[in-house]
């Protein structure tokens, strides 16, 4: 046993010991979230699991729940190992703390559909350490070899005499057991709930209404906050009267903060009145002429300039000069809003001793570390409190709305919840960029792709927040999948223009490639077009390096019915795209009407994103991200005039609803491959699926999104 | 300010909130029942949905004056243990994703289905107009279909 165990044993003793009667925690294996070691230890495999003496097992959430089921996926992993009883497990979300950093972020977060991906060695390790501790314990308190003993669904069993001791019964002497190293992971074969159809732990609290989400937050002594911001994107405050505002009933506080001014009352509604009694005068800044004509045009010309190079195969010039036929295309894609159904809110309390947060927040360090400054704390004295997030997609991992919270606390004096409406939301984001790029191939005397040039033009989300990884111009992330087409051609260029343009750009579900997917996959849909080539077939036959696009590929084709005529009056078209290392391909069968409209009757998505954990939340997801590119494809379009953001509600920026929903069905490759992430990757091909579809059925190429009518 | 009295869940409530301020309000802030959401604020969205005198409605746009004397049920009070058929539905369908709009589904399915104990897919196309952003319907449709059935 290492010195290091001893004392943190030890700690763990002391602290249960004082921890009273009521909520003593008889085994908190060493290294948990409130028992850390004194030296540095970046892999914590057991921070996760709490077993109460009444069999209930608490297990630690690290990550944030925002719709992708890592509520139930993750302990799935750990109960698993643990041979736990499913239905004794509780759930709770972690604090900020250094146990919980993101192996593949390096910090404390959610995004990049990582979550499983980067939990499933670790959690199932802890899940195994943990078993281990519990059958030595049962082993040695029957003074029988640990051999002969077995864990089963929440209790040990010493197998020849048939004797049984409950997990909550074994907790206490558990806690003494050294931690045991590399315990051996169970086989697929023998898993029990992974790969299952488990249900969702956190359904019950989403059916009545008890979920607490962050704008359900409530402290003693809290205030809300409804924030003025400037129209203009980096526009500042050049003053303000808070007469009329300081009028309404209910209001307590008006206070500039970085972000605007602050009106701070009683609840919302007097909030919000006073914020639109209050008289703002705002220095609009640089950005008051941009508009979206100015940006296209911007874009255009950037496009005349060589980029800085992403890919070069092969001889792409003299490929494309020897050609016997060439195409070029320019798709345009616009900037794009999150959304999320719960608009931006936080509460926080700044106080001298400490700083409390509570948010619906993807990004648990970088909030702590914004307490700590705010608040002028050590960053041990910043309590995040993550509560259920009510949609994601990467707006959370902005701390816009919590430094905003904690800086009106501070100047409040008081514990305030800060809450956008639905309008500080649509034009107050860091959002999808928009992108243009330009597209040339070369076709052989045989309808072969013998060159391939791709110009890819766009703000940068990294060069705004982490500079850092811009090297000699590129944006690595940027060019993912443009980079990584997939289809055996012998000469290839693809190069990048980071091209600001003054509106600030943050991920978005997919992120890049969710632009990226759109340029590659239609207009190799044109070369198919060009060739005289069945689309699938196409694509099949240049997918010879790329087996996992090319297997999720022949799925969807199958399953689609692809070969065979689709329904009266549609037509299908096909898209299949890496994203997070998943695969995904989808056929979309579509129609349009005489007046241009377009519907989407069905979508066949298949995936590959290698060991499953959950069959059903894949499933859920790829519907889920096939619904958020839908929108995006058909509705989606944030435009600029004067520096502003022209939409600003559902009734201009409008969203799927029931009635247009298409029929999805998903099928998942049978895969032992690397895993992948699910929560994004459904989305790229979405928009490529469809419009292939409507080239299919009309013969007219969309090339600019979102798609509108088809005329 | 005279207060105003209706019926919440069952029980009977005055509040002297602004005559102006929407119901939606009245229920987080100052009754505490957090249960129904704010989306939009101009009835685009739904996530405000409850029930008033047994009819859906959205709350982010109804002044609270108006539901004097008026009888409303939130998803808090539409049964005790998540126990009506929808509710039970939507947990054996697993419909939640993030579940921030599916207190306005659920009431809105409720509501429909009272009206309509058997509704087709175009009945529910045509009263299930909430916008759910984590793209639930498929599921949102199969549960009201189980909830139909008797869930």
């Amino acid at each position: 046993m290492s010195a290091r165990t001893d004392v943190t044993r030890r700690e763990f003793l002391e602290t249960a010991g004082a921890a009273g009667a009521g909520l003593v925690v008889s085994f908190h294996l060493p290294l948990g979230p409130r028992f850390r070691p004194t030296t540095a230890d970046p892999f914590a495999p057991n921070a996760w699991i709490r077993i109460n003496p009444d069999d209930s097992v608490l297990i630690v959430v690290d990550r944030s729940e925002m719709g992708q089921g890592v509520t139930t996926s993750l302990p799935m992993l750990l109960a698993e190992e643990l041979e736990a009883d499913w239905s004794k497990i509780k759930i709770e979300f972690a604090p900020a703390d250094k146990a919980y950093i993101n192996p593949m972020f390096g910090m404390q977060g959610t995004g990049g559909s990582t979550s499983v991906r980067a939990a499933y060695t670790p959690l199932r390790k802890a899940g195994a350490a943990a078993r281990e501790m519990l059958v030595t314990a049962a082993a040695e308190t029957w003074g029988v070899d640990k051999t002969q003993c077995r864990a089963e669904l929440g209790a040990v069993i010493h197998t020849p005499s048939k004797r049984r001791l409950t997990f909550g019964k074994l907790a206490a002497k558990a806690a003494t057991v050294p931690l045991p190293h590399d315990v051996p992971l169970k086989e697929p074969k023998d898993w029990k709930i992974l790969g299952t159809r488990v249900r969702r732990l956190d359904t019950p609290p989403k059916v009545d209404g008890s979920a607490q989400f962050g704008i359900d937050v409530k402290v003693p002594g809290m205030l809300v906050a409804v924030i003025a911001r400037s129209p203009v994107f980096g526009g500042k405050v050049a003053s303000f009267d808070a007469t009329k505002a300081k009028a309404v009933p209910g209001v307590r506080h008006v206070v500039q903060v970085s972000s605007g001014v602050a009106v701070v009352a009683d609840g919302y509604w007097p909030a919000k009145k006073g914020r639109d009694a209050l008289a703002v005068t705002w220095d609009e800044g640089a950005n008051a002429t941009v508009s979206s004509a100015s940006i296209a045009q911007l874009f255009a010309q950037r496009a005349q300039q060589a980029g800085a190079v992403a890919r070069h195969d092969g001889d792409p010039d003299a490929g494309l000069s020897a050609a016997a036929a060439k195409l070029e295309a320019v798709y345009e894609l616009p900037f794009l809003a999150h959304a999320t159904m719960e608009p931006m809110n936080c509460a926080a309390h700044v106080r001298a001793d400490g700083v409390d947060i509570w948010a619906p927040t993807q990004f648990q360090t970088g909030a702590q570390g914004f307490g700590a400054k705010i608040g002028g704390v050590p960053p041990e004295k910043v309590k995040v409190h993550t509560t259920y997030l009510g949609g994601g997609f990467g707006r959370r991992f902005e701390l816009d709305f919590i430094q905003e919270a904690l800086e009106t606390s501070k100047a409040a004096g008081a514990p305030v919840k800060v809450i956008w409406s639905r309008e500080d939301d649509i034009r107050n984001a860091q959002y999808r960029p928009a992108n243009y790029h330009v597209l040339h191939a070369g076709l052989d005397a045989a309808g072969h792709p013998a060159a391939w040039t791709h110009r890819i033009v766009a703000p940068s989300i990294m060069a705004r927040v982490f500079p850092d990884t811009i090297k000699n111009g590129l944006d690595g992330e940027a060019v993912e999948g443009g980079v990584g087409m997939p289809y055996t051609i012998p000469n290839v260029h693809v190069d990048y223009l980071l091209t600001d343009t003054g509106i600030p750009v943050g991920f978005w579900r997919s992120v890049n490639n969710s632009f990226n997917a759109f340029a590659v996959e239609s207009f190799i849909d044109e070369l198919a077009h060009a060739a005289k080539r069945d689309p699938y077939e196409f694509r099949r036959d240049l997918l010879g390096k790329a087996p996992r696009h090319l297997g999720a590929l022949n799925l969807a084709a199958s399953k689609a019915g692809w070969g065979t005529a689709p329904p009266a009056g549609r037509a299908r078209g096909i898209a299949v795209y890496k994203a997070f290392e998943s695969y995904v391909a989808e056929v979309a069968e579509v129609s349009v009407a005489s007046d241009g409209a377009v519907k989407v009757h069905r979508v066949v998505c298949a995936v590959d994103c290698g060991p499953v954990v959950n069959p059903s939340i894949v499933e859920a997801q790829m519907e889920s991200a096939i619904v958020f590119g839908l929108t995006a494809a058909l509705y989606g379009e944030i435009a600029i005039e004067g520096g502003r953001v022209k939409q600003s509600n559902f009734h201009d920026y409008p969203m799927v609803r029931l009635a247009e929903m298409p029929k999805i069905e998903v099928y998942i490759v049978p895969s032992s491959e690397a895993q992948g992430g699910v929560g994004e990757p459904g989305t790229p091909p979405i928009a490529p699926a469809v419009c292939n579809a409507i080239f299919a059925a009309t013969g007219k190429r969309i090339r600019k999104l979102p798609i509108g009518k088809v005329v | 300010m005279s207060p105003i009295t209706f019926t919440v869940n069952g029980k009977s409530r005055s509040v002297t909130d602004s005559p102006d301020t929407p119901l939606l309000w009245v229920l987080r802030d100052t009754l505490g029942l957090t249960g129904t959401k704010f989306g939009c604020g101009i009835a685009q969205c739904g996530a405000c949905t409850v029930h008033l005198d047994g009819v859906a409605t959205r709350t982010c746009v109804l002044p609270v004056a108006a539901v004097a004397g008026k009888r409303v049920t939130t998803i808090e009070g539409l049964s005790p243990n998540r126990s009506h058929a929808v509710q039970k539905a939507w947990i054996a369908e697993d419909v939640p994703q993030c579940g921030y709009c599916q207190s306005g589904q659920i009431m809105a399915a409720a509501a429909l289905l009272a009206k309509n104990p058997h509704p087709s897919d175009a009945d529910i196309d045509a009263a299930m107009t909430n916008i759910c952003r984590c793209g639930t319907y498929q599921r949102i449709r199969s549960a009201i279909h189980r909830a139909a059935q008797g869930a």
